[in-house]
């Protein structure tokens, strides 16, 4: 028998101070709530329900004066990736905004903060995506900011979109509007954004090539309100995946949402690509995705809706009705779980 | 860290000890790996990645085998004995 | 995806359970070493399909969570040094040493990347000679050959601007020191399946035959744990103490003897410090004489490794098996994922970070209160 070892139990226990901001406080994850509660909401808000959901709602009075107000800024590295680039991410991203507030985009403001030394060529390029997103999505780009930084002190490129649009959904659209018993839609497979970027960065490759889902969203969501489908709730994807974007909305309304892991499309690539990485599709960054809280009754109504945009849109959960369930349940193999929100990034 | 992923193994690149790689692909998505380590992988074969390279070969036979395991040595167990 | 999936089966994973089920008649603890195998556990909720009676207890099995914080410190020495690109998995990055972590250093001013593979760490010494580039190598036995491949291509290359601060771990003495402790309650293990495709089983042949434990060398998916646990519990309901092999697909009895050899070549076995357990004999890895040019240690160290202390953190008791992250008074109030107290709630892999993440909001069973597991 071996003489035993002398364990001496050890842990240093120091405490975690921010000082300073962290990459982590852009992810989408607690970090960045905990900003946006900490310093944002108490400097900004009038109210309770302001900065909870994709834009503001402005009711300016007057017929037909309902107005969705929003502003998105972008920082991606690459600034061009398969399936689009920086400017139409801007773009997408800002008329997408818009349609999760049940509005019709009317008009875009772009502010650029350029690196000196960006070739003209891919500013070119750029802003070549942004007039086809722009009138892809039967959006107008009326107003424009420029500025230059010095070199080493802008990632090349920096954008930032502000969007208007005519809300045309009959009743408010934010998260306090879901009803126990609504479903969850999500409008095609999740997590191709994140993985298109990261492939360029990390030298991946594909069999078949993956491009990101950047897409806008306008259409299908006004084919919803369109077909008369009741959307209490829509939230598009983006970073910190369909994970956070359905933990925010479970937070926002005091619902308990339950997820079956099996009814989530995840594409063959991204799937591959979480494997090796070590991430979880459901957190990974999408662009050109949203779900749609809906009641039970419309399911099929708006499924067909959406498939005729997106083969992928799938039914993947439900509301659930029991106050103590409060937060998104995930259905997995030996039982339920609870999906949380990440601290920072992936 | 201890993530070792399987794929299949496309093609190999030179054949130095040291420095030979290999196109692997995880369900639709491609990535080198070394493969200094499977001198015996050929293409088409299943690797098991870990790090960037590939430290073992799957057999086939073996994962059926296992996968069929109760059902063959433990056949008692599944009349409900 | 081929060799996933199928593993991942929820109708053969209840299959396995049940028969877990039909051949328990006692009580059982198993422990398992695999940070893989803890996440897995944890997130497919395995320990809550196997009867009541049989307790999976999680051993020191993530290398990001045993790397001693001396190391940790070292790191963030050397990282905060102008002219060194620090490299590190992507894991490490946010252990907490003495004095915050390779992350903050980095919010900092630190010039710190991410890799996945040593090789990347050397591709980027290749790419950039006026850096001085560290690579810090962690990992049990799956990983050291990554390292030593890095070592040999950078010898052969004639690179200089490349070094490694070492803190690889090799599993079988951690089980001896955890079956030699007279309080253990574990019964029977996993071991690692991914440790034992480079190693080979013979060593754990040794250690179930000394303590008379049987061992199991099993996988990481729900089905493979299942598999494994079935096995481990077969064994121990007939008295049997053997070693068997549940990931045959993967693992030969001599393991990859290519990937032993560039190990053997580059590192000698030394003494090394586990976080949370103290100094184990001759349970780590260190650069060998002939490439000690690469040693990180020596040429930007300064220090010796201090030894551990002791702070809030139950980690110690955690790796043992002895206690669950329920039981720790600082667990999910003051130690969360965004303060973490220990390494274990830092690594992905690690115990309490599994629990938090996916068990964190339900009501703790009792015998998780009520002391040890078993």
């Amino acid at each position: 028998m071996n003489k035993p070892f002398d364990f001496s139990p050890a842990c240093p226990a120091p405490v975690a101070c921010q000082e300073v901001v962290e990459l982590g406080h852009g992810g989408g994850g607690r970090l960045t709530h905990r900003l946006i509660d900490e310093i944002f909401r108490p400097a900004f808000a009038s109210g309770p329900d302001d900065f909870t959901h994709d834009g503001a709602m402005l009711d300016l009075g007057g017929e037909g004066a309902r107005l969705a107000f929003t502003t998105d800024s972008y920082v991606v590295q690459p600034l061009f990736f398969p399936g689009g680039d920086i400017g139409s991410l801007a773009v997408n991203g800002t008329v997408n905004d818009l349609a999760m507030c049940g509005a019709e985009p009317l008009c875009l403001s772009v502010a650029l903060v350029i690196e000196e030394g960006l070739p003209i060529d891919d500013l070119h390029r750029i802003v070549e995506s942004m007039r086809g997103a722009a009138a892809s999505a039967g959006v107008r780009i009326v107003t424009g900011d420029t500025k230059v930084v010095e070199r080493g002190r802008g990632d090349g490129l920096y954008v930032n979109t502000s969007g208007v649009g005519r809300i045309r959904a009959r009743a408010a659209v934010r998260p306090q509007s879901v009803m126990c018993g609504d479903v969850v839609i999500v409008s095609g497979d999740v997590g191709r954004h994140g993985i298109a970027v990261m492939a360029v960065r990390e030298g991946l490759g594909f069999e078949s090539e993956i491009a990101s889902d950047c897409a806008p969203l306008a259409q299908p969501v006004l084919s919803l309100i369109e077909a008369g489908v009741d959307t209490h709730c829509l939230r598009d994807l983006t970073r910190g995946g369909l994970a956070t974007a359905l933990i925010e909305i479970a937070e926002t309304a005091d619902a308990g949402i339950e997820l079956d892991e099996a009814a989530i499309p995840v594409s063959d690539a991204v799937r591959g690509a979480c494997e090796i990485l070590g991430l979880d599709p459901f957190y990974v960054a999408n662009e050109g995705r949203f779900v749609a809280f809906v009641p039970a009754a419309q399911a099929e109504t708006a499924l067909a809706c959406l498939r005729r945009f997106d083969e992928g849109a799938a039914l993947i959960g439900r509301v659930d009705g029991r106050a103590r369930t409060r937060g998104v349940r995930l259905n997995t193999i030996g039982g339920a779980r609870e999906l949380d929100m990440l601290s920072g990034e992936q | 860290m201890c993530l070792a992923v399987p794929g299949r193994l496309l093609d190999i690149d030179g054949d130095d000890a040291l420095a030979r790689q290999g196109r692997v692909a995880f369900g639709g998505i491609v990535k080198q790996a070394n493969l200094a380590y499977v001198p015996e992988a050929r293409p088409g074969d299943y690797v098991l990645v870990h790090a960037g390279f590939a430290i073992a070969v799957i057999d086939e036979r073996e994962a059926a085998r296992t996968l069929d395991f109760l059902a063959t040595a433990g056949g008692s167990l599944e009349a409900g004995s | 995806m081929k060799h996933i999936d199928e593993w991942r089966s929820s109708t053969l994973a209840c299959r396995y359970a049940q028969a877990v089920a039909q051949i328990t008649t006692r009580p059982w603890s198993i422990m398992e070493i695999c940070g893989g195998q803890t996440h897995s556990i944890v997130r497919y909720g395995i320990d809550r399909m196997l009867p009541s009676g049989v307790t999976l207890l999680h051993g020191p099995g993530c290398p990001v969570c045993v790397t001693p914080a001396g190391v940790i410190d070292a790191a963030i020495a050397m990282a905060s040094r102008p002219g060194i690109t620090f490299c590190s998995y992507g894991d490490m990055v946010r252990v907490p040493g003495e004095r915050g972590s390779l992350l903050s250093a980095s919010a900092h001013g630190a010039d710190l990347r991410i890799v996945y593979s040593p090789l990347d760490a050397l591709a980027i010494a290749r790419k950039e000679p006026e850096r001085n580039v560290v690579f810090l190598a962690i990992g049990f036995e799956t990983t050291a050959p990554a390292t030593a491949m890095a070592v040999l291509q950078a010898k052969r290359e004639g690179i200089v601007n490349f070094f490694l601060l070492v803190s690889h771990v090799l599993v079988p003495p951690a089980i001896d020191a955890i079956l030699s402790d007279p309080e253990s309650r574990v019964q029977g293990f996993l071991a690692a399946g991914h440790v034992c495709t480079i190693t080979g089983y013979a060593a754990y042949e040794v250690i179930a035959r000394r303590h008379h434990v049987p061992i199991v060398v099993t996988g990481f998916e729900p089905v493979d744990l299942l598999q494994g646990v079935y096995l481990c519990i077969r064994q121990l309901e007939s008295g049997s103490a053997m070693v068997e092999n549940q990931y045959s697909r993967v693992v030969p009895r001599e393991g990859n003897r290519g990937a032993q050899e560039a190990v053997a070549k580059v590192f000698v076995v030394q003494s090394q410090q586990w976080r949370g357990m103290g100094e184990i004999p001759a349970s780590g890895l260190g650069l060998a004489p002939a490439y000690a040019q690469y040693d990180a240690l020596a040429r930007f160290g300064g220090r010796a490794i201090p030894p551990e202390h002791s702070g809030v953190c139950i980690s110690a008791e955690l790796l043992r098996g002895r206690k669950r992250p329920a039981q720790c008074p600082a667990f999910g109030t003051r130690c969360t994922p965004e303060h973490p107290l220990g390494a274990t709630m830092v690594s992905s892999e690690g115990v309490c970070a599994a629990y938090y993440r996916y068990r964190r909001s339900e009501p703790t069973p009792a015998d998780d209160k009520a002391g040890a597991a078993v």
